[in-house]
Order: structure tokens, then sequence, then C-alpha cells
């Protein structure tokens, strides 16, 4: 495992950093040895690419501040348009130099002003000896702004003639980022995900000042055992784990296992733990009724997930309407006649070919239908006269707002409006009993 | 004019209340889980309202009330059609906050300078700063004047955010929203509210896990519009201070808009009050329908003609020829007598009312519990099969009553004891022996209830004997025959009560549950013009546009117009003429053919001798009025013009649909 070394800072700051970012030192060496000294010009644009949670936010903000390297950071989702962000930035840079002097409200709608207002900014500091770290966080975001933004980040060094540097993170690959104009090429680095022991040593690392490290270090084991299999996700899984601990102890509190007797607390908790797999980490209910529940001791039983109320109460016409318009988004028009027009005595047979043909339409998807078919078939399947009154359509509407039906093609709206029924078979199943 | 408004207002307030009270159980809970706010979770609600899209403004606006009295003065509410994107989401979010809170601190001029200022830069970052500074000030105000408002609020009082509709907003917007919102959590307490119209699966499916992952989702369901119905019927129909009523036909008629419909409980209160305006409206005597003590006062100021009205009612003239002659004369001769009997019948009335609605109750205790329900599962079902005929004289009644007689004894006590609670909390003074015959009833159980008791210990004493006795044969005698004493001396007392009870509930409903249409001067009361009523509240316009352009003389007064059979008159509107002519043609339509059908349509009524050489005059003239006419179903939306064929035109419309 290499140590941090590098010239330009103190030691016990590294030190200090290497404490900070477990499992990611040599990402960080790398990091330090392209930065090199604080008045060195440092590669203009640098790519950090790695999956959900492999730390790369969180290593380059405590590289930055623990260093004390002159920074900006922002998250690219935040500042949605070009003019924010740019403006995000300049307010970042006046606020980190001057804390007494008034921001005034800067107004920057181009990227050729950003360039005035950036070199004036830096000029009116010290930080010409420096290098200036602009930092994009979800930087994929780059690529719905304006097509000159995410160039001309990356040569802002040329086009500013300052010290700066500016690092993108992302999730994604640069080979998606690369615009077909060409662009400058940054130096990309990879940060692989953590394995299973990396995440073992930094669940461990925090553990409450109450119980021991081994104590923790165990119950992190269980805890990874149990959830590795579907989630990776650090920040998950130190939820999970915080969520959970309070039960682990429990024998403790009591006194009937002491911190060492592993494999009682192991059969303590590990069905619990798998009921939280199924419930919590799937957001079915929410970590405050879990913790709740914890409390109480109660059975889950009582407490209906999310995905407990599907049935819809819907009135009698919008479930025929609803009904009519699945059967025409999956039927093909030619069937109409044979399903709708005489269905005396026939029913048998058809049924038993509608089921043939819905296997390979169902996996087609719906299609999309003209209203005069949808109201057609409504007519035949309701058993009474129905009025075509101002109800049934506004109920076609209302059935468009809650999202069961939807609209196709938006242009002709008043001539010949055609829909798509987006439900699925057990939606309808569960409508037509 | 008067008591229209005032049974407004009544309506609006009962919405109201029960609203609130259905949120208080939320908000509670709102204040509980801002406290928790760890894990950088956004603490929020997905209220699950039911598909009655109708009702939940005014739901959202008295939840949005509640909260704002109790717990925070910052509520936005977002609705999908406002946020296409993230920038408007924000700007709309940032508007209504901060006008909020102009609202409630009455800020000087200069905030509102900043204000506007804020608008331009519509950020997260803005808004903090906007938060900060808000609840500093507010902290720095609580020892001068508003002390009574912060002390309701707490010190930092959470950003409620409100999606009225989570199903129509787009994906990207709510996770961006949710990603942005989550990092700042600590900063700025947000509260988030869904509400959601299907089912909470919703969120999953706009959510991806990620981004759920930052939500504290928790759920609640709001009361089914089905039983927010109910509980309206409760307080509205069926209570005897309410002087206003609904016939048989006209509720059948809110309820089947109701049920089969939309589902909107605000679409039934407008309905209801529109029955109000069209009643006052229609029926001159609806002075009278008021509360009894004014009725009584207005009674004695009646004109002549108004008595004449009364007079020609035909449930008054169904009660006069019961009378005796000198009576009869009396009554349509003498204003003054006429009064008095009316005061009289419009008291009986009251009475009937207040008897009926407490008679009715107590028998919707006994018919909802049985099975299969003949009578119907709800009071308003079995409401409008009372007001419909007697009820005793249809089948449903009869099984009903046989279902009953086969309850068993603790049902029985308890619909009992609950019939007695109904009869006594109503106000009619002819329920005391009713109640005590109840009440008598009751103790007879209790009764049963202690002898079968001893019997008991009896028989348990005798199975003493029994162990005692070691003959196999003998005690199996005498097994058989304790079950059969037990049998029919045990269960034939009961069963004989039973009887009783049900044949009394029975003469109860005879004598009380009478329809209001045999009672004398019900129309004062009673709203029954059902067929206005559907005109009004189901609204058809293809329908209408149908019957428009076949038959102009509905619409047009014109005897000239009266068509006979299928053919097709040349005096009807050229609109007309276009319409039937295109009604016989295929989906596309040759404009050519079309044109030459509406010719001779047109001079069918022409003299003949139109010659040749005026004939292609003519023919300008008429093709001018064919292309108008053309172009006018064109925008009624009949046909429109097709890429297909040049000279051809689409039908859109196929018969009624």
């Amino acid at each position: 495992m290499p140590n941090l070394e590098h010239p330009a800072y103190p030691a016990a700051n590294l030190l200090h950093l290497e404490s900070l970012v477990p499992c990611r030192e040599s990402q960080v060496s790398m990091l330090l040895s392209i930065f090199g000294e604080r008045q060195q010009f440092s590669f203009p644009s640098i790519f950090i690419y790695g999956h959900t949670s492999s730390g790369k936010t969180y290593v380059m903000q405590t590289l930055l501040t623990t260093l004390q390297l002159p920074h900006v950071f922002v998250n690219c989702v935040e500042y949605f348009t070009s003019r924010l962000l740019l403006e995000e930035i300049l307010i970042q840079l006046q606020s980190c130099s001057s804390e007494t002097e008034q921001t005034s409200p800067v107004h920057c709608d181009t990227f050729n002003d950003f360039v005035r207002l950036f070199k004036q900014a830096v000029a009116s500091q010290d930080l010409q000896d420096q290098t200036l770290y602009i930092v994009l966080d979800r930087a994929e975001q780059l690529r719905e702004m304006e097509a000159n933004i995410l160039p001309a980040f990356l040569r802002l060094q040329e086009l500013t003639d300052r010290n700066v540097t500016v690092v993108l993170l992302s999730e994604i690959v640069w080979e998606l980022f690369r615009p077909n104009v060409g662009c400058f090429e940054p130096f990309t680095l990879f940060f692989p995900d953590y394995s299973i022991g990396h995440l073992q040593k930094i669940l461990s690392q925090n553990h409450p000042p109450e119980y021991s490290a081994d104590f923790y270090a165990a119950y992190i084991n269980i805890l990874l055992g149990v959830f590795y299999m579907v989630c990776r996700d650090l920040k998950e899984l130190r939820h999970l784990a915080a969520l959970n601990f309070s039960k682990y102890c429990e024998p403790v509190v009591r006194g009937e296992a002491n911190e060492r007797d592993t494999r009682k607390l192991w059969k303590n908790i590990e069905p619990h733990l798998k009921k939280a797999m199924q419930t919590v980490y799937l957001r079915e209910i929410s970590s405050s009724q879990w913790e709740h529940l914890q409390h109480d001791g109660g059975e889950p039983g009582q407490l209906k997930g999310l995905s407990a109320h599907t049935h819809v109460e819907l009135p009698y016409y919008s479930k025929f309407l609803l009904i009519a318009a699945y059967l025409a988004s999956y039927n093909p028009v030619r069937t109409d006649k044979r399903f709708f027009l005489k269905h005396h005595g026939k029913i048998r047979k058809t049924n038993f070919m509608k089921k043939h043909e819905k296997t390979s339409n169902h996996l087609l998807g719906p299609k999309p239908f003209p209203l005069d078919r949808l109201l057609a078939i409504l007519y035949s399947i309701v058993d009474n006269r129905v009025a075509p009154t101002a109800n049934i359509f506004s109920q076609i509407t209302s059935l468009v707002t809650l999202q069961l039906l939807s609209m196709v093609g938006q242009n002709d709206q008043l001539d010949g409006p055609r829909y798509k029924c987006t439900v699925s078979l057990d939606f309808i199943r569960a409508i037509a009993r | 004019q008067q008591i229209q408004e005032d049974l407004n207002k009544q309506l609006l307030d009962n919405l109201v209340s029960f609203l609130s009270q259905s949120h208080s159980e939320f908000q509670e809970k709102t204040t509980e889980w801002t406290c928790r706010m760890k894990f950088r979770e956004i603490p929020t609600a997905a209220l699950v309202l039911g598909v009655n899209v109708t009702d939940h403004d005014l739901t959202f606006r008295g939840l949005s009330d509640v909260l704002q009295e109790n717990i925070t003065p910052y509520i936005a509410l977002l609705e999908a059609k406002d946020c296409p994107g993230i920038k408007n989401l924000m700007q709309k979010l940032m508007g209504q906050l901060m006008n909020c809170d102009i609202d409630v601190d009455t800020l000087e001029d200069e905030d509102c300078v900043q204000v506007s200022q804020n608008k331009i830069r519509c950020s997260m970052s803005s808004l903090i700063n906007w938060y900060e500074s808000v609840t500093k000030k507010t902290d720095s105000e609580t020892p001068s004047k508003k002390r009574n408002s912060s002390s309701r609020h707490w010190q930092s009082p959470p950003v409620v955010v409100i999606f009225k509709d989570m199903e129509s907003f787009t994906t990207k917007v709510l996770q961006d929203f949710i990603v942005i919102s989550s990092q700042h959590i600590h900063e700025l307490p947000l509260v988030l509210i869904f509400g959601i119209a299907t089912s909470p699966m919703i969120i999953h499916r706009l959510l991806p896990h990620s981004v759920s992952s930052l939500l504290c989702i928790e759920l609640f369901q709001s009361l089914s519009c089905k039983e927010h119905l109910s509980t309206i019927i409760d307080k509205l129909l069926l209570t005897s201070q309410f002087p206003f009523k609904l016939g048989e036909k006209v509720l059948q008629v809110l309820f089947n808009i109701f049920l089969y419909h939309d589902f909107s409980v605000q679409n039934f209160i407008k309905g209801f009050q529109l029955c109000i305006v069209e009643h006052f409206y229609s029926q001159p005597l609806s002075v009278l329908c008021c509360q009894l003590v004014d009725a009584k006062k207005r009674v004695n100021f009646l004109s002549h003609d108004q008595c004449e009205n009364i007079r020609r009612l035909p449930s008054f003239r169904r009660y006069v020829e019961k009378q005796e002659s000198e009576k009869q004369i009396a009554l349509l001769t003498t204003d003054s007598f006429l009064k008095e009997e009316t005061e009289k019948l419009l008291e009986d009335l009251h009475v009937y009312h207040e008897n009926y609605v407490s008679v009715l109750r107590c028998l919707h205790v006994f018919t909802s519990s049985l099975p299969k329900y003949p009578l119907g599962k709800q009071i308003r079902e079995l409401h409008c099969a009372c007001l419909e005929n007697q009820v005793w004289e249809t089948e449903e009644y009869e099984s009903s009553l046989q279902l009953a007689r086969m309850l068993n004894k603790t049902d029985l006590v308890t619909m009992l004891q609950q019939c007695v609670e109904i009869l006594l909390s109503s106000s009619g003074k002819e329920f005391d022996k009713t109640v005590e015959k109840l009440k008598e009833f009751l103790t007879q159980f209790q009764n049963l209830e202690a002898e079968a008791s001893q019997e008991r210990d009896v028989s348990v004493s005798s199975q003493k004997e029994l162990q005692k006795k070691t003959d196999l044969y003998h005690l199996q005698k005498t097994l058989l025959e304790l079950k059969e004493s037990r049998r029919s001396k045990k269960l034939t007392k009961f069963e004989m009560l039973r009887f009783e009870v049900i044949d009394y509930i029975d003469s109860l409903v005879r004598t009380y549950l009478v329809p209001a249409d045999n009672r004398t001067l019900h129309e004062v009361v009673y709203f029954n013009a059902a067929a206005v009523l559907r005109g009004h509240l189901n609204a058809a316009p293809r329908t209408a546009l149908h019957t428009a352009l076949n038959n102009p003389h509905w619409y047009l007064k014109n005897q000239a117009l009266k068509c006979d059979g299928g053919g097709i008159s040349n005096k009807a509107p050229d609109i007309c003429i276009v319409y039937k002519l295109h009604l016989e043609c295929g989906r596309l339509i040759n404009l050519v053919d079309w044109l030459e059908a509406f010719s001779t349509v047109v001079m069918a009524g022409e003299e003949p001798n139109a010659d040749a050489a005026s004939s292609d005059q003519v023919d300008d003239i008429i093709h001018a009025r064919f292309i108008r006419a053309v172009s006018e179903l064109e925008l009624l939306g009949f046909i429109k013009p097709s890429k297909q064929k040049t000279d051809h035109v689409a039908r859109l419309t196929w018969g009624g649909c």
C-alpha cells in the first residue's frame, strides 16, 4: 500500500488525509502527483469517473480542503442552466477569497462573459501563484447545456490564461462525453468499485463510541454477509448499518450475551436483517417506520408496504373504459369484428384465440388506437346502453391525467386523438373482477 | 334566496370540518417526523387520495390551511402543469414561498424589492439564503410583536412542498428536484407531500432506486370517496334539521353520476345545490320549505294566490277528498282555515321526518349485517328503497326479515342496543314507548341468558352425576335426553322472543317508513324533477349536435322544418342538409359527389322551369353555400381534409360516438 508522499505538502497533513480517505490511497497519490506543487501549472482538465458511491466526490472534497487548495465545488444538477452554473462559480470564487467585501450580484450569460469575469476575479485576489481548482460534480449534466460549455471548460486554462484546473466528476465514461466536433482530451482517471474488504474497512471505521471497534466490525461483517449480494452502494449500506445496529446490540444491553458472543448475536440479528432487506432496502416502508417497529418489537406484518396498496378504486364507467382501452391496445384491429360484433355462442372459442394472440402482443407492447374504436368497444362490452355524455369524455381525459392512458401524437388533438393503454395485465385483471 | 345561501354555507362547513378531521392525523404525523432528519433523507408523505381528482383541490386547500395554522407558514403547492422543467418548478416554488412569507410577516417595502431581485436567480442557494434570513428575522421579532404566531410555529419551521398531482410530473423534474433538495436538507428543512391519485406504486415507477432512497416515505390513506359520500349523506339528507329533501329519482340520478362517472363528492354537492336552486325556482310553494318555526310564520302571510297554489297540489287534493264534506268546503273556500290546516300538516310532515330518520337508521342496523345484503349495504340504498314505495311490500324486505329471524342472540342484542341508542338520541317524542319496549326485550334477553346459565349449571351438575354412573347405556340415554330437552326448551323461548322482536321492528317500519309521496304537502320540501336534473348534469354534447343537425325544428321551433321520416327537406339550413348527406357516406367523402347531391336536394324544391342558362349562375350560389356548410362541419369536428386523396375529406364520427 503506497504511503502518500509529496514534497510540497507537510507530512502531517498528508497523514491526516490518508486516514480520511481509506482504500483510495493510490488514486489520491496519483492526483497529488498530477497537481504538483501549489504554484505549478497543472493539467488543464481532469476527468474522474467511477460507479455510484465509489468516493469520487468525497475524495476530491477532502483532498482539496485538507490541503487547503483554493477551489470551487459545484454540482451540475443543482445549477441546471449554464447561466446559473457560471454565476455560481463566480460567486464562490468571490467569497472564497474575500470575506469582508460585499459580493455584488454577478450577471453572466455567456461563456465569454465568464472568461472575462473569471480573469477579473482571479486578478483581484492573491491567487496568481496558486492553482485554482474548479470541480464540477455530476458532469454528465454538462452535455445537456449549450454545446460550447463542455469544450470550453476543458480548455479553461488556455482560454483564461490563468493557473486553473477543471476537474469533472461523473459516473459515465469519457467516451460518452466526447462531442462530435472534437475537443481537448482531459486526463482521465478511474475510481474502481470498493471491494468487500474495502467496504468492511470503511464501514467499520465510524463505530459508535459506546462499543468497541471489534464489536462493530463483527456487526458489519454480518451485515455485509446479508446485503452484499444485493447492494454494494456504500451510502445505502451505511444507512442500513445505522438502522439495524440497535437491534444487534439488544442482547448485549439486556445482558444476555457479551460482546464476544458473535454466534449468539448472529442468530439474533440474521432474520431481522433479512426482513430489512425486503422492506427498508426497497423503501417499501420508511426508515422511521422501521425504527418505530424495532422500538415496539411488533410484527412488520401490521405495516403494509407501499406496493401493498395496489388496489385502485375507479368509477363504474371508468373501469369499463380502461378495459376497453386495454382491449383496443392489445388486440389487432381486424379481430374487433370477431370479438365484439356477434359475441353470442362463440365466446369460448374467441377467448381461447385471444389468449394465443395476447402472448405475442404483450411482448410488442401497447399499440395506439383512435378514440372512436375505444368508444365502440366500450359500447359493446357494457351491457346497458351508455349515453355519450360529457361525463364519459371527461373520464377519458382524467384517465390520461392519472397516467393510466397516455395520449399519442400531440399534434391533432381536435380531430382524431389517439391513445395508448399503459397499465399492465395484472392491473386490468384486478379491475375486471 | 337567503335560505339558499345559508344552505350552501352549511354544506361547505360540513365539508371543511370533515376535511380538517381527516387531516388532523396527517398533521400530527408531520410534526413527528420533521424532528428526525438524519441520513439525508427527506421526510415525505405520500397521500393516496383516490381517483376523484376534482375533489383534490379542496382537500389540498384544507390541508395547507391546517398546516399553515399549526405547523409552518411556508407552504408551496405545485401542480404538474406549471412545472414542465426544473427551472419552472424552482421559479414557482420560490415565488410561492416568498409571497406567502410577505403575507405572513408583512415586511417593509425594501424586502419586496429584494424578492423581485431574487426572482432572477432561482436556485436552491438563494432559497436557502432567503430561508435563513426569514428565520432569523422571526427570531428577532419574537419578543416584540409576533409572540403568539411564533409560539405556534417552532424556531425553524419546515418548508412544506406539496406536489398536487404526482402522476403528471415528468420523471426528470422530480428526480432533479429531489436530488437537489436532499443535498441541502440540513440547511433547509424540507418536507415533501405527494398527492397520489392511483396507487403508491407510482413512486417506484417514477423514481429510480437511487432517488427514492433519498426519501423517507410514509404513506397516508385518505378516506375513500364512498365513505366520504356516506358521511355527507348522513349529515345532509338524514337529518330532520335540514328542511329540503330530495325525491327518490333525483337521488338515484345523483348517485348514478357519482358511482358510474366520477366519484367526485364535489360534483355531488354541486348537483345537490343545483337541486336546491331548481326547487326554489320552479316550485312557488317552496317559501314554506324552511325551519318549522319560520314556516308557521310564513303560512300566516300567504296571499290568496299562494293558497290557491296549495289547493292545486295533488297531495293536498287527495287529502281534501278524504275529509267530510263541510270541511272540504271550508278548506276550498276560506283561506284562514286553509292556513290553519296547512300549519298542522306541515308540523305533521316535520314529525314524520324526525321519526322517519331514526326508524330508518334502526332498520339499517338490522339489514346491514344480513348476509348478501338484500336491502343494500349502505344506508343510502335503504333510503332510496324507502322513498320509492312501501318497503314492506317488496320482496327484498321479506327476504331480509326472514334472514333477520335467523340471527343469533349476541348479534340481536347488540343491534337492539344500537337501536335504543339511536332512538334515544333522536328528538322525536313518540319514541318513549318504543324505547321502553326495546329495553324490555333486552331485559328479556338477559333473563334468558341468566336462565341459560342456570340451566348450564344444572346440566353440569347432572354431568357430574353421570360421571358417577358407569353404565354405558344409561349414560347414552341421559345424554340424549339432555340434548333434546335443551333444544326444545331453551331455543323455543329464544326463538319466540326473536320473532316478537322482528315483528315489532316490522310494525315500526310499517308505521314510520311510509314513502313521502303519500304525505300531504310533500311537494313543498321534496324535489322530484329527475329529468331536469339529468338534463343539466349529464350533458351530452354529441347527441345535442346530432339532434340539432338532424331535426332542426327541435331547436328552431319552425313548423316548416318538421321533416317526415328519412327524407331530406330542402327547407332545412344548408348545414343540416350537408350533415345528413354526409351521414350516408363512407370514411372518405368525395367533395364533387357531395356537391352534386347537395345541389339536387336544394334544387328539388325550386321551380322546375329553371333552364340551363340560369342553372350555371345558381350553381355558383349553391357552390358557395355548400362550401360554407362544409367548412362549418369541419369547424364542428365532423370532417377533416384528408391527405390520401386531394378532393376528398375524411369523416371523423360514426353514428352516436
